[in-house]
């Protein structure tokens, strides 16, 4: 790129943010309630208890909602490669191309096929090839996510390539899909989406419990969601503290934001809370625990801690990625309490209390924060390179004027704050709409594939 | 045009044949749905329900061609695909925005409040008409190089109204084969007017491509080519009247039951489309960026395109199978959308 336009720059990666922001919030819950609603349909398989199948009538719209906006958002995202980062594909296209093109060839079409028949099949195909449907969306989105992490992760710890030309080719794709840091990233999107959906189900069912309905798919979404939670939450816990100290061998600075240490030293304290200053490289009220961070990262009280000014001109801010870090943390030992007071509680006494159901409620969202939260470390983190070491993001930005860039940014930041906006209270609605009619089958005409007779309703225009 | 016995000559034109498909089948597939979008406007409540409900299955799986066109630009051409999508950046935005709103208000119509229904139907309607609109500007300026004259701009934006009067054309035709009753009649008197639109839009963008563009003068107007290529016009017009024929013959053919030749309207604006296709590709080959840049040029590294061509020749035949089994599954009048 000849010309760079800083204010471009910004424009583009505030753009590109909020898109990949408000695009990963619904694949994560594709992902997790896709194989949710396998699970509800399994125990309906095995049990014949009618519940099942009503909680999956119910979150199978949720379903078709969010993978439809995950879509479009997505559609969204491959444009952008183009409109706003060309110095991305002319400098890693070799790598990245295959790995995008599999993911539209093995994944897009697999799911986007199978979700007609998953959706609105359920009458004019057998159960069997009904459920095999649900399980081909469902394989679908993890396949989509093996992709776009193999990738993500490549561009954090490239390898298996060689420079020719100023262009990357590929010399091992195997050493490419399979990335140093691939397999710590792709297990904690997984669980996260795990996670993201257990909290959401829990926090609606939890919600349509406090307004007084009690029947029994309602109970059973809502164990299931606490049961999920429980049981995943120490697992991102451990899996989380693998991938960092992965990001440590391969992402010193990155780490070093992290843990808000700007000189390099031994017996590093874990910064509970501080202001990181950027323009003075030193933080402001700090409150830390001198020789922890040594010790969780290195597990020696005396070891050496790289600090971000070792790495001048090649670190992330740090302020960004110190505070995206904590919440992210914060939020999963919230979750870890909640989650296990929830299953106790529910084997204790069978129904959850009123303070829980109130918890529950708020934590509802609690997964997609957390979620965006460590994309930003991780992304934000990776500054001020694309691809680490490799590419750096001022020189894949778009020479397009700053105000076209501008305008888009103001449309798209509309665009989704609608969205988000219509998504929640469609969620919400639905959810009352379910517990105040005796027949939840009504409330949607074409989405739903157990509905019984539809005489009532305006899609059949024979009638 | 490099040797083509070496993989760096022949991979970029199989890559070219696989992005034109991916293009050619997402314009007639998407293309249906998306004017079915364009028509609800013109629908009353019930023949709204009903005609989301015969694109309801299918919508998802037809944009994933988009994505597939894109894909192959994306990552077969990457070096041209910064080049086009920044010189198409504000078009680009501008059908991002349609297809968004239009995707998301197909799902919030059935699942939010009554009260809000109406404006996820305009919502629903203005996305259609904006994405058609802006890919056929896209089209437009593609065809001239990129070069953003005043008259250039008209002739895109031309273009752009005679592409979303071709996908009205095909969602009327779509009606037809998957609705019956009132519905179906007025989907005839749809189909009519945009026939018209249609063969216009066709007519002027035969004329004006090669005025404007020289080098595609020369290849239409030249001893023998001009011979060889004269059926692709000729079947156009013969495609044309067929359509029109049937469709001024369907309503008396309704007063007799007689549903026989409820496809044809649909099965000539498809073949339309083709040729229509064929012919601006004939147009603008080799270049995927006109007079910059060629495909060859714009081409992935060869060990790259290897491992991409794998992948297609193992999975797309698959993603095929699999698209065929689900218009079967959901086959004959949309009625059948009753789950019971």
């Amino acid at each position: 790129m000849s010309a760079i336009v800083p204010d471009a720059l910004i424009a583009s990666r505030i753009q590109f943010a909020a898109n990949i922001t408000f695009h990963i919030l619904f694949p994560a819950v594709s992902i997790g309630l896709a194989w949710m609603l396998m699970y509800f349909k399994f125990k309906f398989d095995r049990s014949t208890d009618a519940a099942w199948m009503d909680a999956y009538r119910f979150w199978v719209k949720v379903f078709a909602l969010s993978f439809a906006i995950g879509v479009v958002s997505g559609v969204t995202m491959s444009f952008q490669f183009g409109t706003n980062w060309p110095g991305y594909m002319q400098t890693v296209g070799n790598i990245a191309g295959p790995l995008l093109a599999y993911e539209v060839l093995t994944a897009f079409f697999l799911e986007a096929s199978f979700l007609g028949i998953m959706l609105f099949g359920a009458g004019r195909v057998s159960k069997r090839v009904h459920t095999l449907a649900t399980f081909l969306v469902a394989l679908g989105t993890t396949i989509s996510a093996f992709w776009i992490l193999a990738l993500s992760s490549w561009m954090q710890t490239p390898v298996g390539f060689e420079m020719r030309g100023g262009r990357a080719h590929a010399i091992s794709w195997p050493a490419i899909l399979f990335s140093p840091s691939f397999p710590y990233r792709f297990t904690h999107m997984l669980l996260a989406a795990g996670l993201t959906t257990a909290f959401l189900v829990a926090g609606v069912s939890a919600w349509r419990w406090r307004l007084g309905d009690r029947r029994d798919d309602v109970r059973a979404a809502l164990r299931s969601a606490v049961q999920l939670a429980a049981l995943l939450i120490p697992l991102q816990i451990v899996v989380g503290d693998l991938h960092g100290l992965n990001t440590l061998d391969h992402q010193p600075a990155k780490v070093a934001a992290i843990e808000g240490l700007w000189e390099t030293q031994r017996h590093a304290p874990a910064i509970l809370f501080a202001l990181p200053d950027e323009a003075a490289q030193t933080n402001r009220y700090e409150i830390s625990i001198p020789g922890l961070a040594s010790f969780y990262l290195k597990h020696s009280f005396n070891a050496e801690i790289h600090g971000v000014k070792e790495f001048p001109g090649a670190h992330p801010p740090v302020a960004p990625v110190f505070w995206a870090f904590r919440i992210m943390v914060g939020v999963g030992l919230l979750m870890l309490v909640v989650a296990w007071t929830a299953l106790w509680q529910l084997r204790r006494r069978g129904e959850p209390g009123s303070l829980l159901c109130r918890v529950l409620v708020l934590m509802t969202f609690s997964g997609w924060l957390a979620l965006a939260a460590g994309w930003y470390v991780t992304e934000i983190g990776r500054q001020p390179w694309l691809v680490y070491g490799v590419l750096r993001t001022a020189n894949a930005v778009t020479d397009a004027p700053a105000g076209r860039v501008g305008l888009t940014l103001v449309m798209y930041l509309l665009l989704y704050a609608v969205l988000l906006v219509a998504f929640v209270s469609a969620l919400f609605h639905m959810a009352r709409k379910a517990g105040t009619s005796p027949q939840a089958t009504t409330m949607n005409a074409v989405a739903d594939p157990f509905r019984g007779d539809d005489k009532q309703s305006g899609v059949d225009n024979h009638a | 045009m490099p040797e083509l016995a070496n993989p760096t000559g022949w991979l970029p034109l199989i890559f070219m044949v696989v992005m034109g498909l991916g293009v050619l089948v997402y314009v007639v597939l998407d293309g249906y749905d998306l004017g079915v979008g364009i028509l609800i406007s013109l629908a009353s409540e019930a023949e709204k329900d009903a005609m989301i409900a015969s694109i309801g299955p299918f919508w998802d799986a037809n944009e994933t061609w988009l994505v597939l066109g894109i894909g192959v630009l994306l990552t077969a051409f990457p070096l041209a695909h910064g080049i086009v999508m920044g010189a198409l950046y504000l078009p680009v935005a501008a059908m991002l925005l349609g297809l968004i709103l239009r995707g998301v208000a197909f799902d919030f119509r059935f699942k939010a409040q009554d009260s809000h229904k109406p404006w996820w139907n305009r919502s629903f309607c203005a996305g259609s008409l904006l994405a058609a609109l802006a890919q056929g500007y896209m089209l437009g300026l593609l065809v001239v190089g990129f070069e953003r004259s005043a008259r250039n701009m008209l002739f895109a934006a031309c273009i752009g109204l005679g592409l979303a009067a071709g996908y009205c054309l095909l969602g009327a035709g779509w009606l037809l084969m998957k609705c019956d009753g009132d519905l179906q009649r007025r989907a005839v008197v749809w189909g009519r007017q945009a026939l018209w639109l249609t063969a216009l839009g066709i007519v002027g963008v035969s004329v004006a491509t090669p005025l404007l563009n020289r080098q595609i003068f020369d290849k239409w107007f030249a001893v023998p080519n001009i011979f060889l290529l004269a059926p692709i016009p000729a079947l156009t017009l013969i495609l044309f009247i067929f359509a029109g024929v049937a469709l001024r013959s369907l309503p008396s053919r309704f007063d007799r039951q007689s549903h026989g030749w409820d496809w044809v309207p649909f099965a000539a604006t498809v073949a339309i489309f083709i040729l229509a296709f064929h012919g601006l590709a004939y147009s603008l080959f080799p270049w995927i960026v006109p007079q910059r840049m060629d495909i060859w040029q714009a081409a992935a590294a060869p060990e790259s395109l290897i491992l991409i061509l794998a992948g297609v020749i193992v999975v797309l035949p698959v993603n095929i199978a699999y698209t065929i089994f689900s218009y079967w599954v959901f086959r004959g009048k949309s009625r059948n959308l009753d789950y019971g």
